[in-house]
Protein backbone atom coordinates (compact mmCIF):
# COMPACT_ATOMS: atom_id res chain seq x y z
CA UNK A 1 0.00 0.00 0.00
CA UNK A 2 1.22 3.47 -0.94
CA UNK A 3 1.43 6.19 1.71
CA UNK A 4 -1.17 8.94 1.24
CA UNK A 5 0.34 11.94 -0.55
CA UNK A 6 -2.22 14.51 0.68
CA UNK A 7 -3.20 15.57 4.18
CA UNK A 8 -6.58 16.66 5.55
CA UNK A 9 -7.22 20.31 4.65
CA UNK A 10 -4.88 20.37 1.63
CA UNK A 11 -6.23 21.93 -1.56
CA UNK A 12 -6.34 19.66 -4.59
CA UNK A 13 -7.49 19.94 -8.18
CA UNK A 14 -9.25 17.06 -9.92
CA UNK A 15 -7.69 16.05 -13.22
CA UNK A 16 -9.74 17.47 -16.10
CA UNK A 17 -9.45 14.55 -18.48
CA UNK A 18 -11.79 12.20 -20.26
CA UNK A 19 -10.01 8.88 -20.80
CA UNK A 20 -11.73 5.67 -21.84
CA UNK A 21 -12.42 2.77 -19.50
CA UNK A 22 -14.28 2.40 -16.23
CA UNK A 23 -13.74 5.68 -14.37
CA UNK A 24 -14.98 6.32 -10.85
CA UNK A 25 -14.34 10.08 -10.92
CA UNK A 26 -17.66 11.68 -11.93
CA UNK A 27 -17.70 13.90 -15.00
CA UNK A 28 -19.10 16.92 -13.18
CA UNK A 29 -16.24 17.12 -10.67
CA UNK A 30 -13.32 16.93 -13.12
CA UNK A 31 -11.29 20.13 -13.15
CA UNK A 32 -12.75 21.36 -9.83
CA UNK A 33 -10.69 22.49 -6.82
CA UNK A 34 -11.56 21.22 -3.36
CA UNK A 35 -9.93 20.24 -0.11
CA UNK A 36 -9.14 16.90 1.45
CA UNK A 37 -11.84 16.08 4.00
CA UNK A 38 -10.39 12.71 5.01
CA UNK A 39 -8.17 9.89 3.89
CA UNK A 40 -10.50 6.91 3.45
CA UNK A 41 -7.77 4.27 3.23
CA UNK A 42 -6.27 2.47 0.26
CA UNK A 43 -8.12 0.26 -2.21
CA UNK A 44 -7.30 -1.65 -5.40
CA UNK A 45 -7.59 0.58 -8.45
CA UNK A 46 -11.13 0.08 -9.88
CA UNK A 47 -9.92 1.13 -13.35
CA UNK A 48 -7.65 -1.93 -13.32
CA UNK A 49 -10.12 -4.26 -11.57
CA UNK A 50 -12.64 -3.47 -14.31
CA UNK A 51 -10.16 -4.87 -16.86
CA UNK A 52 -9.68 -8.11 -14.88
CA UNK A 53 -6.33 -7.14 -13.44
CA UNK A 54 -5.45 -7.02 -9.75
CA UNK A 55 -5.51 -3.25 -9.26
CA UNK A 56 -2.57 -3.63 -6.87
CA UNK A 57 -0.89 -1.93 -5.10
CA UNK A 58 -3.91 -0.36 -3.38
CA UNK A 59 -4.23 3.37 -4.05
CA UNK A 60 -5.07 6.01 -1.44
CA UNK A 61 -8.69 7.13 -1.66
CA UNK A 62 -9.78 10.53 -0.34
CA UNK A 63 -13.04 12.19 0.46
CA UNK A 64 -12.72 15.61 -1.13
CA UNK A 65 -14.96 18.54 -0.19
CA UNK A 66 -16.00 21.07 -2.84
CA UNK A 67 -18.10 24.21 -2.51
CA UNK A 68 -21.29 23.79 -4.50
CA UNK A 69 -20.84 27.24 -6.03
CA UNK A 70 -17.42 26.17 -7.31
CA UNK A 71 -18.92 23.09 -8.95
CA UNK A 72 -22.05 24.58 -10.52
CA UNK A 73 -21.62 28.03 -12.12
CA UNK A 74 -25.34 28.81 -11.69
CA UNK A 75 -25.66 27.50 -8.11
CA UNK A 76 -28.21 29.63 -6.26
CA UNK A 77 -28.25 27.85 -2.88
CA UNK A 78 -26.41 28.72 0.32
CA UNK A 79 -22.80 29.74 -0.38
CA UNK A 80 -21.62 27.43 2.39
CA UNK A 81 -23.15 24.31 0.78
CA UNK A 82 -20.66 21.60 -0.09
CA UNK A 83 -20.54 18.36 -2.04
CA UNK A 84 -18.15 15.58 -1.05
CA UNK A 85 -16.81 13.07 -3.56
CA UNK A 86 -14.55 10.09 -3.00
CA UNK A 87 -11.64 10.28 -5.42
CA UNK A 88 -8.53 8.14 -5.90
CA UNK A 89 -5.14 9.79 -5.55
CA UNK A 90 -4.10 9.49 -9.19
CA UNK A 91 -6.97 11.81 -10.16
CA UNK A 92 -5.73 14.60 -7.89
CA UNK A 93 -3.02 17.26 -8.24
CA UNK A 94 -1.74 19.67 -5.63
CA UNK A 95 -2.93 23.26 -6.12
CA UNK B 1 -14.34 12.44 -28.71
CA UNK B 2 -17.11 11.77 -26.21
CA UNK B 3 -16.27 13.50 -22.92
CA UNK B 4 -19.25 12.41 -20.84
CA UNK B 5 -20.25 8.75 -20.90
CA UNK B 6 -23.99 8.17 -21.06
CA UNK B 7 -24.22 6.63 -17.57
CA UNK B 8 -22.28 9.52 -15.99
CA UNK B 9 -25.33 11.78 -15.70
CA UNK B 10 -24.74 13.48 -12.34
CA UNK B 11 -25.83 17.12 -12.53
CA UNK B 12 -27.87 16.84 -15.73
CA UNK B 13 -31.46 18.15 -15.64
CA UNK B 14 -33.74 15.26 -14.72
CA UNK B 15 -37.10 16.75 -13.80
CA UNK B 16 -39.00 16.24 -10.60
CA UNK B 17 -38.61 13.09 -8.50
CA UNK B 18 -42.08 11.57 -8.22
CA UNK B 19 -42.80 9.77 -4.98
CA UNK B 20 -45.84 7.58 -4.65
CA UNK B 21 -45.94 7.65 -0.88
CA UNK B 22 -43.45 7.57 1.95
CA UNK B 23 -44.35 4.11 3.23
CA UNK B 24 -44.33 2.46 -0.16
CA UNK B 25 -41.44 0.05 -0.64
CA UNK B 26 -40.41 -1.38 -3.96
CA UNK B 27 -41.52 -4.97 -4.22
CA UNK B 28 -38.85 -6.99 -6.00
CA UNK B 29 -39.94 -9.85 -8.22
CA UNK B 30 -38.48 -13.33 -7.79
CA UNK B 31 -36.13 -13.02 -10.78
CA UNK B 32 -34.74 -9.76 -9.43
CA UNK B 33 -34.03 -11.39 -6.07
CA UNK B 34 -32.33 -14.27 -7.86
CA UNK B 35 -30.12 -11.91 -9.87
CA UNK B 36 -29.13 -10.12 -6.68
CA UNK B 37 -28.31 -13.39 -4.92
CA UNK B 38 -26.28 -14.59 -7.90
CA UNK B 39 -24.27 -11.34 -7.92
CA UNK B 40 -23.54 -11.66 -4.18
CA UNK B 41 -22.33 -15.25 -4.63
CA UNK B 42 -20.24 -14.56 -7.76
CA UNK B 43 -18.60 -11.51 -6.19
CA UNK B 44 -17.53 -13.58 -3.19
CA UNK B 45 -19.22 -11.22 -0.72
CA UNK B 46 -20.60 -14.10 1.35
CA UNK B 47 -17.89 -15.58 3.61
CA UNK B 48 -16.53 -18.83 2.22
CA UNK B 49 -17.39 -18.03 -1.40
CA UNK B 50 -14.79 -17.42 -4.09
CA UNK B 51 -14.73 -14.15 -6.02
CA UNK B 52 -15.35 -14.99 -9.67
CA UNK B 53 -16.26 -11.50 -10.85
CA UNK B 54 -15.68 -7.98 -9.53
CA UNK B 55 -18.22 -5.21 -9.21
CA UNK B 56 -15.90 -3.06 -11.35
CA UNK B 57 -16.04 -5.51 -14.26
CA UNK B 58 -19.82 -5.51 -13.97
CA UNK B 59 -19.97 -1.73 -13.84
CA UNK B 60 -17.78 -1.57 -16.94
CA UNK B 61 -20.16 -3.90 -18.79
CA UNK B 62 -23.13 -1.70 -17.78
CA UNK B 63 -21.30 1.45 -18.86
CA UNK B 64 -20.58 -0.11 -22.26
CA UNK B 65 -24.30 -0.55 -23.02
CA UNK B 66 -25.53 1.59 -25.91
CA UNK B 67 -27.41 4.63 -24.49
CA UNK B 68 -30.79 3.49 -25.81
CA UNK B 69 -30.34 0.04 -24.22
CA UNK B 70 -29.14 1.58 -20.96
CA UNK B 71 -32.26 3.75 -20.76
CA UNK B 72 -34.67 1.00 -21.80
CA UNK B 73 -33.45 -1.59 -19.29
CA UNK B 74 -34.54 -1.80 -15.69
CA UNK B 75 -32.01 -1.86 -12.87
CA UNK B 76 -31.85 -5.64 -12.56
CA UNK B 77 -31.94 -6.12 -16.32
CA UNK B 78 -28.69 -4.17 -16.43
CA UNK B 79 -27.37 -6.31 -13.58
CA UNK B 80 -28.13 -9.61 -15.29
CA UNK B 81 -26.63 -8.41 -18.58
CA UNK B 82 -23.46 -7.33 -16.76
CA UNK B 83 -23.19 -10.69 -14.97
CA UNK B 84 -23.56 -12.64 -18.23
CA UNK B 85 -21.11 -10.41 -20.09
CA UNK B 86 -18.49 -10.73 -17.34
CA UNK B 87 -18.89 -14.49 -17.00
CA UNK B 88 -18.36 -14.87 -20.75
CA UNK B 89 -15.27 -12.65 -20.66
CA UNK B 90 -13.93 -14.61 -17.72
CA UNK B 91 -14.43 -17.88 -19.55
CA UNK B 92 -16.81 -19.24 -16.92
CA UNK B 93 -19.66 -19.39 -19.46
CA UNK B 94 -19.49 -19.54 -23.22
CA UNK B 95 -21.87 -17.65 -25.48
CA UNK B 96 -22.96 -21.01 -26.86
CA UNK B 97 -23.87 -22.36 -23.42
CA UNK B 98 -25.84 -19.22 -22.72
CA UNK B 99 -27.57 -19.41 -26.11
CA UNK B 100 -28.59 -23.07 -25.60
CA UNK B 101 -29.88 -22.34 -22.10
CA UNK B 102 -31.86 -19.32 -23.26
CA UNK B 103 -33.55 -21.39 -25.97
CA UNK B 104 -34.31 -24.15 -23.43
CA UNK B 105 -35.80 -21.72 -20.90
CA UNK B 106 -37.81 -19.96 -23.58
CA UNK B 107 -39.21 -23.34 -24.67
CA UNK B 108 -40.09 -24.16 -21.07
CA UNK B 109 -42.02 -20.90 -20.74
CA UNK B 110 -43.96 -21.51 -23.97
CA UNK B 111 -45.27 -24.93 -22.93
Amino acid sequence: MLAAKYKVGEKVKVLKAYPLGHIRTPYYIRGCVGEIERVCGAFPNPEELAQMRSGLPPLPLYRVRFRQKDVWPDYSGNGADVVEVEIFEHWLDRV
Amino acid sequence: MIERSHHDMGGLPAGKVERNGIDETHDYSLWERRVDAMAVLLQGIKPGTRRLVTVDERRRAIEMLPPQAYDAMSYYERWVISLAETLIQRGILTSEELARKMVEVEGRARR
